[in-house]
């Protein structure tokens, strides 16, 4: 599998949070090969079965990687000097937008067809005195796509989604830059995972699921774990790297040394000490990383889903998230895929009884 | 699409650093001049013949270097320390993607992650020595077999068209370049036209000082493309220019008076040919006239301007018809030029 | 209409103390539901069965409305308070409020120091005219809810509690003119809304619904200084496409404005940047929801004088018909 490939055209394709559904189309192509089934819910989660070698009813892990990416959200369409001059969207944020590097970035403006265009804003000259040192916020900026009021008022509404737009780079040492890495590295992941899954005998039903609304709180993993509701749930998403600036100790992970696999009160310490276990099966080296209270990840909205699932976490590391030019290593995707499908391989009819009793004993 | 548009935005030549743009400038126009030459600084300077009817001197320039990042420093984990060349906002900077060095490595703009960083960190504009150049490289070797300390960094930007409108890196002022180079593979004018492509404007004017000095003009028309600030806006302030009403006429700026009956014959040309203009808003700002006009004895000079948007960024809006208008100005003006227009008025 | 809008948003009903607005929905829809219900948070829901082939449809308009809660009654039968719901201090001085057995007070406030400046809330007051602890009839833990008689000004209508009666009025009414539906439409009069969509949820929990639409008052545009907002009164329903809380299905925001188009129906598209509604809560109920949300533009939220335009209420009514009488294929 190339996953270069693969997250070029996930990273690529529009879907912000909300208004996943050319993202959903993009992992529809990249999942079909894999699962016997595939289905979307109220939410827009779409959801892949797997089914496994064991007896029915066979245990069931379900694996979240959201797919949604922050994004902005037309709330004016405004003309100047008069209706007969230029268009000029207003905009507001659809998740955590890093607004102090939004100024000059590209854009795709989902109107009655895609409009390319700009995030520009005055110069700090003309900006009222209290945001001249400021970072430009959604009162100063505008999107520009350059067409005149009249034509974009036919073309665009209040209520359109705005994407940012950023082809793939490709770095030295396999690394790539780009938008929404955040998190459609973790969906690459899920797929290598299913792919190594074609070749090894797994007796768990595999529920793969790229889950919507996550930038906004988590909400499509949530409905999900409820409507699926599986034994065993394990998240995937992103950390930071180190990098320049960005040095925390407990808090930054180097690039290129593998997943992280997350433990704290959000994550099942059976589930954590089941995948590193899988991982020294396979000589994958490992960081753990502490999550003091919530994760901060889908793994807090798949915890408390129904009655309680067992929940794991598994991250990926990452420089400068939320920006567009989001920086990963390759290799961390797919030994995150590798690690992902011997845990997967691994489980048993047992591993569920061993679970909870090692709560109490042991 | 505009193929000589698209050619020269996409190429890269920050100030200091022209080869690149200045070489395909040659390329460009070297079929449709007599002679060309390279100076001590970089600028490209050719010479257009005349039919012999006048002997007027005239030079006409356009700025060929763009604003960019110099690599200062490279870090023990292989990321790239940079300076400025020119004036580009911080703000502009984060979260882009640059090409660095002769081989164009692709390099990516980045700091601390916004989740990492406080409130007030979050409500401040993160400053360029707070970012680094990230090219993949794991350690300082690594980058330093790669990158030389001093290689430029220029943004990466497809040229589009949108419309009316085209959307591209570095119109400022490879727009104003493009229209020079239709100059000169146009019909000969009835004077010798000089047509200089300067370096080192965006620090200080520097390239268009030493063609001024050199080619020693009766008159020099500048070419250039001016920052518009038509967006909405809460105060009731000037737009500088507009998108769509025309060339940028200058009047003043911040370096340089230009020349009062150039710039009154140039309104007259264009109104007489239906030619929509504006006038630029007198101020701040400037253009390689100010480096011009002082030349020996004193060079009258116009500045005419296309408007662009979001200059100094990896992004810039231009209009094509502004565009096409600044090339039927220029033209339609040097034409039009008579020596009476420039000699002294008497002042007995 | 303008008779049924004055008798709910003039009835007493801070969130969880919803009991009078429900009895007078309850008395008000009897005729025109197939079944009813009360459930365990208060919710009154209302079934009108379709034919069979179509969806579970719930449609919620809130009951509760914003108000006060005594926390302390002083020595000399003044009234201390907390909030029920986003109350905004601004709002309350020399303002009136209603107990449920239709007792009335005055609120002021402690001694400003600095008129600039809004006290907390815990430095008002409601004074009901008793004279001391033992003659006043207002305890601790008593409900109010904020008092006004409504005012009707040609189109605008301003009333306390419009934020939600007037979606009551839109579910009411667009029941009342429901003759045949393919839906099993389950009208869900809400309650705890201001305090965290808490009747929704529950009421959502257990319906399963296919799809879900709120009905609730947004935010406007279109007064002096105001945070930019592209929603104005008597321009016609606002169809959310976003708020501070959720994101609408983006299927069911396109069939609303197809309907709308379709049925000429004056409308508006909506993000509103703060707030919420019970579309959120039934979004993410159980397996998850289709969800949406019918707005009422309304100015002055929270504020005793939330303001309407009767045609938008009507253009709200006739939007929400023309989705329930066809199908709902997403």
């Amino acid at each position: 599998m190339d996953v270069k490939q693969l997250l070029q055209t996930l990273t690529e394709t529009p879907g912000p949070s909300g208004q996943e559904s050319p993202i959903a189309q993009a992992v529809t192509t990249a999942w079909t090969p894999y699962v016997d089934l595939l289905m979307t819910d109220a939410l827009g989660n779409l959801i892949g079965l797997k089914k496994g070698d064991g007896e029915a009813p066979r245990p069931r892990i379900l694996l979240a990687a959201h797919m949604d990416e922050i994004a902005l959200l037309v709330t004016q369409v405004l003309a100047y000097p008069d209706e007969n001059g230029y268009g000029f969207l207003k905009v507001t944020k659809v998740g955590g937008v890093d607004t102090r590097q939004t100024l000059g970035q590209q854009v795709l403006v989902h109107g009655q067809r895609e409009l390319p265009g700009v995030i520009g804003c005055l110069p700090p000259h003309l900006l009222p005195e209290n945001r001249r040192s400021k970072p430009i916020g959604f009162e100063d900026m505008v999107v520009d796509v350059g067409l005149p009021y009249v034509e974009l008022k036919q073309l665009v509404g209040v209520g359109d989604f705005v994407s940012f737009r950023q082809p793939l780079r490709e770095l030295h040492n396999g690394r790539v830059a780009g938008k929404s890495l955040d998190n459609r590295a973790s969906v690459a992941a899920v797929t290598v995972c299913l792919d190594w899954l074609r070749g090894r005998k797994h007796s768990w039903d595999v529920i793969a699921v790229a889950t919507t609304q996550e930038e906004i709180g988590l909400r499509g993993a949530f409905v999900a774990a409820g409507g699926q509701q599986p034994d065993l749930a394990i998240a995937l998403d992103v950390t930071w790297a180190k990098g320049p600036l960005a040095q925390d100790g407990g808090l930054t992970f180097e690039l290129g040394e593998g997943p992280t696999l997350g433990y704290g009160p959000n994550i099942h310490p059976g589930i954590y000490k089941g995948l590193q276990e899988a991982a020294a099966a396979i000589e994958l080296k490992v960081t753990p990383e502490g999550q003091p209270t919530l994760s901060g990840t889908d793994a807090a909205a798949l915890q408390i889903a129904r009655a309680g699932i067992p929940t794991g976490l598994i991250c990926i590391p990452q420089r400068y998230m939320h920006t567009m030019v989001e920086t990963m290593a390759l290799n961390d995707i797919e030994r995150t895929g590798r690690l992902l499908a011997e845990f997967i391989a691994r489980l048993d009819g047992d591993f569920l009884n061993q679970l909870n009793k090692s709560l109490m004993d042991g | 699409m505009n193929s000589l548009l698209q050619q020269l935005t996409e190429a890269v030549g920050i100030s200091g650093e022209e080869k690149e743009i200045r070489r395909l400038i040659r390329d460009l126009i070297q079929e449709h001049v007599d002679e060309w030459r390279v100076d001590s600084l970089g600028n490209l300077i050719a010479l257009k013949k005349g039919t012999g009817e006048s002997d007027l001197q005239v030079m006409v320039d356009a700025h060929i270097d763009e604003v960019g990042l110099m690599v200062t420093d490279i870090d023990s984990d292989g990321t790239l320390r940079f300076a400025k060349v020119g004036g580009i906002d911080d703000r502009a900077l984060l979260g882009k993607v640059v090409q660095v060095g002769p081989n164009k490595i692709i390099g990516v703009i980045g700091g601390r992650p916004v989740h990492l960083s406080t409130a007030e960190e979050r409500d401040t504009v993160v400053k360029h020595r707070d970012m680094r150049i990230d090219i993949g490289a794991k350690k300082k070797d690594d980058a330093a077999a790669k990158i030389n300390v001093g290689d430029r960094a220029a943004f990466v930007t497809q040229y589009e068209e949108l419309g009316e409108t085209a959307l591209g890196k570095a119109f400022d002022n490879r727009a104003a370049c493009a229209v020079l180079i239709e100059l000169l593979r146009g019909d000969r004018y009835p004077f010798d036209l000089t047509a200089v492509f300067t370096v080192q404007e965006e620090v200080g004017l520097r390239g268009a000082r030493v063609a001024g000095y050199a080619v020693q003009p009766d008159i020099a028309l500048v070419l250039e493309c001016t920052p518009a600030y038509d967006l909405p806006k809460k105060e009731d302030v000037s737009s500088n220019v507009m998108l769509g009403h025309g060339p940028a006429v200058y009047v003043m700026d911040s370096r340089t008076i230009q020349h009062p009956r150039f710039v009154a014959h140039i309104m007259q040309v264009a109104a007489a040919h239906n030619i929509p203009y504006q006038i630029r808003q007198p101020g701040g700002g400037g253009t390689n006239a100010g480096a011009i006009q002082p030349a020996h004895g004193g060079v009258p000079v116009a500045s005419i301007a296309i408007p662009g948007r979001y200059p100094h960024t990896p992004n810039m809006i231009i209009n094509l018809t502004d565009y096409a208008n600044l090339l039927k100005l220029a033209d339609t003006v040097l034409r039009s030029l008579q020596r009476n227009l420039f000699e002294p008025e008497s002042i007995l | 209409m303008i008779d049924l809008i004055r008798k709910l948003v003039e009835l007493y009903g801070p969130s969880g103390f919803e009991d009078q607005v429900r009895a007078f929905i309850q008395a008000e829809i009897a005729p025109y539901a197939d079944e009813m219900r009360v459930d365990a948070l208060g919710n009154l829901i209302a079934l009108k069965k379709g034919d069979g082939t179509g969806k579970r449809v719930l449609v919620s308009a809130h009951t509760d409305e914003i108000g006060v809660m005594i926390t302390h009654v002083t020595e000399k039968g003044f009234l201390r308070f907390t909030n029920i719901g986003g109350v905004f201090a601004a709002n309350l001085l020399g303002g009136r409020v209603q107990f449920a057995d239709g007792r009335q007070g005055v609120i002021y406030g402690d001694k400003f120091e600095d008129r600039s400046k809004l006290h907390p809330l815990n430095k008002y007051y409601i004074d009901v005219g008793a004279t001391s602890k033992e003659d006043c009839p207002v305890r601790v833990g008593d409900a109010a809810g904020f008092y006004r008689p409504l005012l009707v000004m040609g189109d605008r209508l301003a009333a306390k509690s419009m934020d939600d009666r007037i979606g009551c009025v839109v579910g009411i009414e667009a029941l009342k003119r429901l003759t045949a539906s393919p839906h099993d439409v389950y009208f869900v009069f809400s309650v705890q809304e201001e305090v965290g969509l808490r009747g929704a949820a529950a009421a959502a929990n257990g319906l399963h619904p296919d799809v879900s639409i709120a009905l609730d008052v947004t935010g406007s545009g279109d007064t002096p200084e105001c945070h930019p907002m592209a929603i104005s009164l008597g321009q016609g329903t606002a169809i959310k496409v976003k708020d501070g809380g959720m994101i609408a299905h983006a299927g069911l925001v396109r069939l609303m404005r197809q309907r709308a188009e379709a049925a000429n129906i004056p409308h508006q598209m909506e993000v509103l940047e703060g707030g919420t509604t019970d579309a959120y809560a039934m979004q993410v109920a159980g397996p998850g929801s289709i969800s949406g949300c019918i707005s009422i533009p309304c100015r002055y939220i929270h504020s005793a004088s939330e303001m309407v335009d009767i045609n938008d209420v009507e253009a709200c009514i006739r939007l929400l018909g023309e989705i329930l009488t066809h199908p709902i294929d997403l």
